[in-house]
């Protein structure tokens, strides 16, 4: 009886195998980064406090409200969207000199206000535009102090801008105006 | 003496293709490896907005989705036209979002709890009373958290 070798299986076709499942994950994937702007919300009030905005100076605080047409009304005048972020800039970066702006910007609060009506379209455009004003705002510092841009800082360096620009958006308790 | 004639011509040799399979298996594991297989079907509308200050989300695997927006074409007849809140794989009220984030914390180990972010990726077209009445509730689940996600616009 003669002992016969197992013949050799034929690899050759691997390669087609691997090609067909190398296209299948090739289609599959989505190489996307979930990116978005980060907020966070305040604690839920306590039913006895009351809040009391009063020892705020009203000048420290920025009114921003949006109505249910979409409609930009800050510090009681309205305003486009794409003149809001030099507005908030403007107001932030006052330091006392005129008297219906921010004392300084540690003190500077960005109170918002939406309708129950307004798009969430133009809500993210103008938390966009205000983020961008403080961005703006603590590149400024951060280049004249450090020579970078505020994302580029590290450690201390970091929160000593941050500490100089705190990002103060306050949102007012959701009311229903425009009835919608 | 014809025993050591060297072979002359024939053209060129063939391109050995016996590492073609490593090659394609190497490319066919970075692939694997970085796919990431979509865990709930979109049953809304959902065409984020546009923003340019955005910052990217680390860990995927910390974040809660809720989405917002209209019933997809094939839900209209069921669902309606308004916009509306999916939680994982089913249309929810916001009243049900406080058990959803609760449910989250249940299934994430205790030191990365604090970390958790909620994700809210909402439609164009919603309004914000829907995404106010989340927040509210989000606000009362102690989620404070949250990140509205966004296409990043280059400016």
């Amino acid at each position: 009886m003669s002992r016969r070798s197992l013949p050799e299986i034929n690899a050759g076709s691997m390669a087609d195998i691997a090609f067909l499942l190398l296209i299948f994950f090739l289609v599959t994937t989505t190489m996307d980064v979930d990116t978005g702007l980060v907020r966070k919300l305040p604690a839920m009030p306590e039913e006895e406090e009351i809040l009391d905005d009063s020892q705020i100076k009203a000048r420290n605080i920025y009114v921003v409200l949006v109505n249910a047409k979409d409609q930009l009304l800050v510090e009681e005048e309205l305003m486009d969207i794409s003149q809001l972020r030099e507005g908030t800039k403007a107001f932030l970066d006052n330091w006392g000199k005129d008297p219906n702006l921010s004392d300084n910007p540690q003190k500077a609060i960005v109170s918002l206000q939406n309708d129950r009506g307004t798009s969430y379209e133009m809500y993210i455009s103008v938390q966009n535009e205000l983020s961008a004003a403080y961005r703006e705002l603590r590149d400024r510092e951060a280049q004249k102090k450090f020579g970078v841009n505020y994302m580029e800082l590290k450690g201390d360096n970091k929160k000593e801008i941050r500490k100089m620009f705190p990002e103060k958006i306050s949102e007012a308790e959701p009311k229903n105006v425009g009835g919608n | 003496m014809s025993r050591f004639k060297k072979k002359k011509g024939g053209g060129t040799p063939a391109i050995s293709t016996a590492s073609l399979p490593d090659i394609v298996f190497m490319l066919l594991f970075f692939f694997m490896v970085t796919t990431v297989m979509r865990e709930t079907t979109l049953l809304v509308e959902n065409t984020l907005p546009q923003a340019s200050e955005v910052k990217k989300i680390e860990d995927k695997s910390l974040c809660s989705y809720i989405y917002v927006g209209a019933p997809v074409a094939g839900m209209k007849s069921k669902f309606g036209t308004e916009p509306r809140i999916q939680l994982n794989d089913a249309f929810r009220l916001s009243s049900d979002v406080q058990e959803f984030v609760a449910a989250k914390r249940e299934s994430t180990s205790e030191e990365k709890i604090p970390q958790l972010i909620t994700c809210i990726k909402a439609d164009v077209d919603a309004k914000m009373g829907l995404i106010s009445d989340i927040k509210q509730e989000l606000r009362k689940a102690k989620a404070f958290k949250i990140n509205y996600a966004t296409f990043e616009r280059v400016e």
